[in-house]
Order: C-alpha cells, then structure tokens, then sequence
C-alpha cells in the first residue's frame, strides 16, 4: 500500500516535471521572441532589448527555465511582460470563480448522472431506458457554449426569469450571485451530465453482466438488491476515471461559458492574455490547468487503492 | 438398417453469427446484435451532413460570403432565403452548406492526424519491450492533461488562429484515445493462441504487427475514429466560436453562433440554425461509433 | 426391459418430491432456446445433466432459479418442495426468496463468481443474513452479527478450507480457484437447501483439486439429505456421483434414465455418440477415438423433428416428425425412432 503511495508520488512528480518542460518549451522555444511578441510589431529596437533585460529573457534558456520552475514551487508566478503586474493574485481572484462554476457543474454532473445511468441500466431494453438515452445523446451532442446560447434565449431573453450574463462575487450580494450563477452552472452541467450519464449506464451494464452479480442473486438478492450491494462499488472504478478526466474538460470548457456569459474567471483571464500576447501569463495559466489535471489524477489513483483491494498488494 | 444421412437444410444454413450468447444473456445483452437503430440513424446523418458538404461545392442558393445590406436580418422562410440572412443580408442557408465542408474538414485532417500517430504507437506499446511500453503510456496519459481546447489555445496564442492549427491541435489532443485503445486491443490479440503460433513458426513482429495485430483492431479503430471525429467537431465549433478557429470569411458553424450572439435578443434563430447543424453533425458520428461499437465490442466475444 | 431398471423406476407419488419440472420451454428473442423439458428429483436423489456446449443444460438450471433474463419468455411449470407456487412466472421478489434459501446454485466458474471488492467472509455472510427472520427453521436467532460470524467460520470450515477464520478476511483475488470454489459451495449451502445444482462446478479447476471439490459437494448434500442436480460434460463424473441422469440436446432431453442402464444400454442415438466419444475402452484398434460427426448447430438452428437428426447417422425422413418419448415417464425413456440396442432385441 505505502510501497504504491510512493509509486504514484513519484509519477506525478516526474509528470510535472516534464509537463512543465513542455509548457516551458511550448511557449518560450517556438515563438521567435517573447519580448517582441508582447511590444508589437512596431516596438523600437532599444524597447525589446531593455524588456528582454528586464524580465531576463536574455539569459540562458536553462536558467530561465529554472528560474519560472522555482518560482512556480514557491507560487511567484513573476510579473507581466505588458503590464507588469504581478500574476499569481490575478491568477487566484479568477480562479475562485472558475471554481465555482466547476465545482457545481461537477455536483450537477453527478447528481444527473448516477441516478439516471442507473435507472437507464436497468431499464436498457424498456421503453422509458431507451427514451432516457436517447435524451442522453443528444444531451452529449450539445456543447456548453451552445446549451449556454440556448440557455439564454429561454429562460433570459424569452421567459426574462434569470440575467443572461455577469458576475457579481458571492459577498457582495448572495441573491444576485446565485441568480447568475444558475445558467453557466446548467449548461456545463447538463452537458457534462449527459455525458456522465452515459458511462455510467455502460459501467452498470457491464457489472449486470458479470458473475459476481449473478452469484448474488443465486444467493436470494433482487436484482436491484444485488446491484446496490455488489454492483456499485464495482462499477464505481470506471466512473470514477471519467469524472477525473472530466475535471479537465470541465476546467476547459469553462473558458468557452465563461465567454458566454461574461464571466470574470480563469478562462477568460487566459484568452485575454492570448490576445494581449502576454506569454509568459499564458503559460502560466497553462501550467495551472496541467497542474490541476495532473493532481486530480493522482488523487484518483489513490482513491482506486481503497475502492479496489486488488491494488493493495500484500493487503492480507 | 439404416438408410442413408439426410442433408441438413432449412435452419441449419442460418448464419453463425445470429447464435444468442447464451453465456452473455444471463444477466445482460441477450443476441448479440446486428448493426441497431443507431447505426442507421446515425449513418443517416453523417450521410445528411456529408451531402451538405458535397453539394456546397456545386451549388448554394448564394455566395456565402456575400453581404447585401438590402436584404439585412431577414425570418427564416422568406421568399429567397430559406433560412433567412444574417446582420450583413449573408445567407445562412449557405453558410451552413458551406459549413458543413470546413466541419467535415477539420474533422477528417483531426481523425488523420490522431489516427496516422495514434494508431502505430498503440502497436508498438503493446509490442515493444515492457519498460519503453509503459514509458510511452506515462506519456500518452500526460498529453491527456492537455484537451484540445487547451491545446489549440496554446498553439493560437504562438501562431495565431487558423484552421490548421485547430486540426492539427485537436488531432493530437485525440491521440491518447487512439494509443490506449489500440495497445489494450493489440494485448488482446498477441495473447492469442494463433498468434503464439505465429511466433512459433518464426514470424517477425512486423509480419505479427502487420498481418495479425492490425486486421484485428481495425474495427475498434474505426469505431474511435467515429468518436473522435464528434469530439472533433465539438473542438472546432468550440474554437470557431472564441475565435481561434477557422478565420472569416470562411463560413463556420461555431463562428455563426458567435457572430449571433450579439443579436440573441433579437434574432435567436441565427444561435439556433447554426446550434442545431453541429449538434446534429456530433450526435450523428456519436450514434454512428455506438452502432458500429454493438458489432464490433471485443468484450462482448470475450464472455463466451 | 431389464431388472435394474424396474428397481429404479421413480415412484410417481412419492412425499418426498423436491423438484418437479413439467413442460418448460423458453423462447429468447427469435429463437427457442429449450422445448418442452420435463424432470423431477426426489430428496437425497442425485441427479445429472449431461450433453455438448449449446445443449441447454445451463439454461435449465438459470430457469430452476428464476435467473434467466428478463426478457425471457417462458413457458411450462417449475414446481419447488415447501413453495406455494409456481416459479414460472413469478415475481423477483418471490423469486429472490426462494433462491438461496430453498435451491441454491454453484456455478463454472470460480475465479469470476464472487465480488472482487468484498471479503470473502462477508459473502457468505450475506447469504445467511439475506434469509435470516425470514427463514422458518431458525427464526431470527440468525440475526445476531457474532452468531453470523460463528456460521460463517463453520461454513467455510465444512468446505475444507484451512484456517477459516483468515480466509474469511481475504479478499478473493488472494484466493485459489479451488478456494474460491469452496467458498461458492459454502454460500450455496449456508441456508441448507433442499435442492442445490451444479452448473459444472469442477470443470474450471486443475485436475488434482476437482475430486476434492467433487466430493465436497456430494458430502454437503448429502449431510442435507438435499436433491442436487449436477450438470457437467463429464459422463464419469455423472457416474460417480449420480443415480439418474438427463441428456439433452438441443434444448431438448433426448434420454433419460438411471445412470447404469442409460450409460450401460443407451437407447438415443445421440447418447450413443456421446458415450462412445468419451469412452477409451471402445476406441478402435487404430487408435481413432469415435466423434460424433459435425458439429452442435448454434441457437435457433437445430433441425426440425428430431433436433439429432442433422448429425446423426441413422436418421431417415421420418425423422422429420417429432419423435414420440419411449418410456414410463418423463425421468425414463427416450425420444427416437431409430434407436440403438434394437437390433440385440430384434
């Protein structure tokens, strides 16, 4: 167990550390020069050379790159080519937006998915399961942004229940803060909830299908008895990597929502820096998000040792 | 004493392939099924958007790009504009024709791009030696931290948009899915007897690799190259949409949508049309991989 | 018709009948998948299910415990000792009742019958506590967690397994296939079934562990006095453990019989092949071990009339209509026109 702990340390070290060599790489090695990427086309001459100074671009690429590495462990992400401010508190104020919306999504996501997979599981050759995932599809077919647009026209523009857009911070005013929150957290939710959905009706299929279940039943269980009892921790393993890997997509697809609705968050913070040809804010962000995805996996991994006793070697 | 055998007939020609699993049925999927309603419904309209694509090449009621101030905004269903005009009097008829091309485009190059790298590399971690597969599996399960909107942001914020960078951002982005698959299928196949036959009559591991291992994950193959290309097409509207997609004036599906966004309050339809185009094309190639999934699914002969 | 056989002629009346099948028949989907089948099995009486993969033997069994799928139509009547009603046609609730408690199943294959991410201990667990207050021979007394534990022990312990205290607390995974094995027969026995079958029990295991787990088996039922119905491939096993036995082919029983006359004196064709096929004693001089030819049809693809006919070398155009059974009853007789051992009686 501890020998496995150590393992998946180790690789999500190793992950990180090349992840950010590549970010690093990404950003710093292809673009011609950052300095002039930031100033424009039109700088001076003297202009980018001082920059470049400034922010030490002129050094080696070694010890720039351990330089941002070092000052990534101790979160000082370093200050902006353009407007020279530092990133990291920018980087948090947006990151606790984005959070919001992710987090609720992510319980949304839930919420709609393992009843309803479920219900379609044991329903797949019935009228109403075959009803549900056909709705399912569709739900899949439907990207955030666009359930966002959707959104807006009905229950904004049409019906006038809810604001199509903004954001106002939760302690300022809470109602206000809830009243906004509701469509961007529905449309990434909903979506992300279909898709959800859809791996856990096919994980509960395939735990129907096994032995084990059959087993339970020979022993005197219902069918759904023997599903709840046997079934669900079984079939937990496989949702349980799809929500981690959907922590990713959410955090991505937040960026689109987050355009939709004009929300101050971590993904509008990144394509505004795009535009403004800030690279080293980009990649900072960047490295974040990686940062994030990476951990959520790592934190999986280790939640499979107590959901699976067949990883904890020697466990007897 | 006895006369002679009769000759089977009637039933007993039925094919193989119809027999019940019977193993499979005690709990779960009972006849192994042949292709399902969601085969055709999605070949249906792969086939619907595919047709699109091709006739935009011939015909559209318009040019596509082509702003006329006079016939500004107009309701789908007006005389001469099936489905109305946009806030330049541009057709939208024929900017979804012509979508479909650039959506069926950046789909077919993505696939390629994620198949033509994907594909190989799934071989090769399954037959390469243990440490270099799970060295190329750490790999491939890190580039799973980069999506393709990451990706192609990233590669945007360098190159500036293009549809290029798109196809190719989201190609890579939709290599892990190929690897994985493809080196569990490969295991699957190598483990087999006929394989390790193979091996014992001295065949090489690209004659195994090419004329053993690939036949054989080739339906799992195009079963991903059907999803992925419905994640494709997600990707590309998604970045069409902030921008970073296919530039102007070429007609795109996500760039409609972000050009109507501005005008939701009054003309929603223009949100709509374009809405309904990409998630009928993504629900099509969905319905098409599941389809083709029931024929295909390796796990379903594994339980006999 | 020979001595042995009048002596083992079942008694149509007798009180102490546990099973009595009559006419099942299950269509799923577009095929039909078992015509017809009839059987019974009295207390302490040791039954076997003999014929190929694709015979039908499995689905008897599944529909015995209301395990077929859903989906499953299903004619006939089952009829179990000490239940009021019919098991066709009766509802999951009743069904789950009756399963583990009045007929419980051991299945093929050990190594994916029980749940990887529950210990061992707690299975069979749950299969006392599942009947427990429900059950009539011990009321409640069940119930209490230390006397489930106690059980539990004493049921592993009964299926010779060492240190049953330990295996109790290990996870499948760190068990062998014969262990697991054991530990499927004790979660069978736990509610001392009147009838217990046997779906190929020993066929997954190594050769050297399937006469221990065989004989385990046949000592849990008998120190029951339960009825068991052992389906299995294997004739000398059948042999060994049986009195009667049943084959079937293509979802139908061909033959059945006491296991002396029908193995000594097999009257079907198709129980001829088989018996041949498996029997080294009557290879030929070249070496050559009879086969029966071709191969078993798959699902809905067996021949019309006698289902045998396809493969069989004596099959004539009459054969085309469905044989008429031969015999006393349905537990002695057989279903063929042309059947073997005429020509000693001609």
């Amino acid at each position: 167990m501890l020998l496995q702990i150590v393992r998946r340390t180790a690789i999500l070290l190793a992950s990180l550390v090349v992840s950010s060599v590549l970010v690093f790489a990404f950003m710093v090695l292809l673009p011609g020069d950052p300095a002039r990427v930031a100033l424009g086309v039109n700088a001076s001459e003297s202009a980018v050379t001082q920059l470049r100074q400034e922010f030490g671009l002129d050094r080696p690429l070694v010890a720039q790159y351990l330089s941002w590495v070092s000052g990534l462990v101790r979160f000082d992400l370093g200050t902006s080519y353009v407007s020279r401010a530092e990133i990291a508190p920018q980087i948090v104020d947006r990151l606790q937006v984005t959070m919001w919306l992710v987090v609720c999504a992510m319980l949304l996501a839930v919420v709609i998915a393992v009843p309803f997979g479920t219900l379609m599981a044991l329903r797949h050759r019935r009228p109403s399961g075959l009803a549900l995932s056909a709705l399912s599809q569709v739900g899949v077919a439907v990207p955030a942004f666009l359930a966002g647009i959707l959104l807006i026209t009905v229950f904004a523009v049409k019906l006038q229940w809810l604001p199509a857009n903004g954001w106002t911070p939760p302690n300022e005013n809470p109602t206000q803060f809830l009243r906004q929150l509701v469509l961007p957290v529905l449309s990434l939710g909903l979506v992300q909830g279909a898709v959800l959905t859809r791996y856990v009706r096919s994980a509960i299929l395939d735990v129907q299908r096994e032995d084990y279940i059959r087993t339970a039943r020979a022993k005197g269980l219902g069918r759904a008895r023997a599903l709840r009892r046997h079934g669900f921790r079984n079939a937990a393993i496989p949702v349980v990597t799809v929500l981690a890997l959907q922590l990713a997509t959410l955090l991505i697809g937040a960026v689109v929502v987050e355009r939709v609705f004009v929300i101050p968050g971590l993904g509008s913070l990144l394509l505004d820096q795009v535009s403004n040809r800030d690279l080293i804010f980009v990649q900072d962000v960047v490295m974040l998000l990686v940062f994030a995805v990476l951990v959520v996996n790592f934190v999986v991994d280790l939640l499979y040792l107590v959901i699976d006793p067949r990883l904890k070697v020697g466990a007897r | 004493m006895s006369s002679e055998p009769i000759r089977p007939t009637g039933p007993l020609d039925a094919p193989v392939s119809a027999a019940p699993v019977v193993d499979v049925a005690v709990a779960g999927s009972a006849v192994r099924r042949r292709p399902g309603a969601s085969f055709f419904v999605g070949a249906a309209i792969v086939v619907l958007v595919a047709l699109m694509a091709v006739v935009s090449f011939v015909w559209t009621p318009y040019d596509p790009t082509f702003v006329d101030a006079a016939v500004r905004l107009r309701g789908v269903g007006d005389p001469g504009h099936l489905l109305g005009t946009d806030k330049l009097g541009r057709d939208v008829l024929s900017q979804i024709l012509v979508g479909a091309r650039t959506t069926l485009f950046v789909g077919i190059v993505a696939v390629g791009v994620a198949g033509v790298i994907g594909v190989p590399l799934g071989v090769v971690a399954a037959m390469a030696p243990r440490w270099l597969g799970e060295t190329l599996m750490r790999g491939i399960d890190l580039l799973l931290a980069f999506p393709a909107l990451l990706l192609a942001i990233m590669f945007s914020a360098v190159y500036g948009g293009s549809t290029l960078v798109a196809m190719v951002a989201i190609g890579i982005a939709s290599v892990p899915s190929f690897v994985r698959l493809v080196r569990s299928g490969a295991m699957q196949v190598l483990s087999t007897e006929y394989v390790l036959a193979a091996r014992a009559a001295g065949r090489g591991p690209w004659a195994i690799g090419l004329r053993h291992v690939l036949p054989n994950v080739s339906g799992l193959v195009i079963v991903q190259a059907s999803v992925s290309f419905a994640i494709a097409v997600l990707a590309e509207a998604a970045l069409s949409f902030l921008g970073y997609g296919t530039p102007p004036p070429t007609p795109s599906w996500g760039r409609m949508l972000q050009e109507s966004q501005e005008l939701l309050f009054s003309a929603p339809r223009l949100a709509i049309i374009p809405g309904i185009a990409i998630a009928l094309a993504v629900l099509g190639f969905n319905l098409l991989g599941d389809g083709l999934r029931d024929h295909y699914d390796p796990r379903l002969e594994d339980r006999r | 018709m020979s001595a042995l056989a009048a002596q083992e002629s079942p008694t149509a009346s007798g009180t102490s009948r546990v099973l009595d099948v009559q006419g099942l028949d299950v269509r799923l989907g577009r095929f039909h998948l078992l015509h017809d089948v009839s059987f019974t099995i009295d207390r302490g009486e040791r039954v076997g299910l003999i014929g190929e993969s694709g015979s039908g033997k499995s689905l008897t069994s599944l529909a015995l415990l209301g395990l077929l799928p859903e989906d499953a139509r299903i004619g006939g009547s089952v009829r179990l000792a000490g239940v009021g009603y019919d098991l066709v046609g009766a509802r999951e609730r009743d069904l789950a009742q009756v399963r583990g408690r009045d007929v419980a199943m051991v299945f093929q294959e050990p190594m994916t019958a029980l749940n990887p991410t529950m210990r061992v201990g707690d299975q069979v667990a749950e299969a006392i506590t599942i009947h427990a207050g429900r059950s009539s021979r011990d009321g409640g007394a069940r119930t209490d967690r230390a006397a489930v534990r106690t059980r539990t022990v004493e049921l592993l312990d009964q299926v010779g397994l060492p240190n049953p205290a330990d295996c109790a607390r290990a996870y499948p995974h760190q068990l062998s296939g014969g262990q697991r094995q054991r530990v499927v027969l004790a979660i069978a026995l736990a509610n001392d079934p009147a009838l217990l079958v046997c779906d190929e029990p020993t066929t997954a295991l190594d050769v050297t562990v399937q006469a221990r787990v065989l004989d385990l088996i046949v000592r849990g039922v008998a120190a029951r006095d339960a009825a068991m119905l052992f389906i299995t491939h294997d004739l000398s096993v059948v042999a060994t453990v049986c009195e009667r036995v049943l084959v079937m082919y293509g979802g139908r029983v061909v033959e059945a019989g006491p296991v002396e006359e029908v193995f000594r004196r097999p009257r079907h064709r198709y129980t001829q092949g088989l018996l041949a096929a498996s029997d080294l004693d009557t290879a030929e001089p070249g070496g050559r071990l009879p086969t029966i030819r071709g191969s078993v049809p798959p699902a809905g693809a067996f021949p019309d009339g006698c289902v045998f006919r396809s493969r069989c070398d004596y099959a004539t155009s009459e054969c085309a209509v469905l044989p008429p059974w031969t015999g006393t009853d349905p537990g002695h007789g057989f279903a063929c026109i042309h059947p073997a051992g005429e020509e000693a009686a001609r």
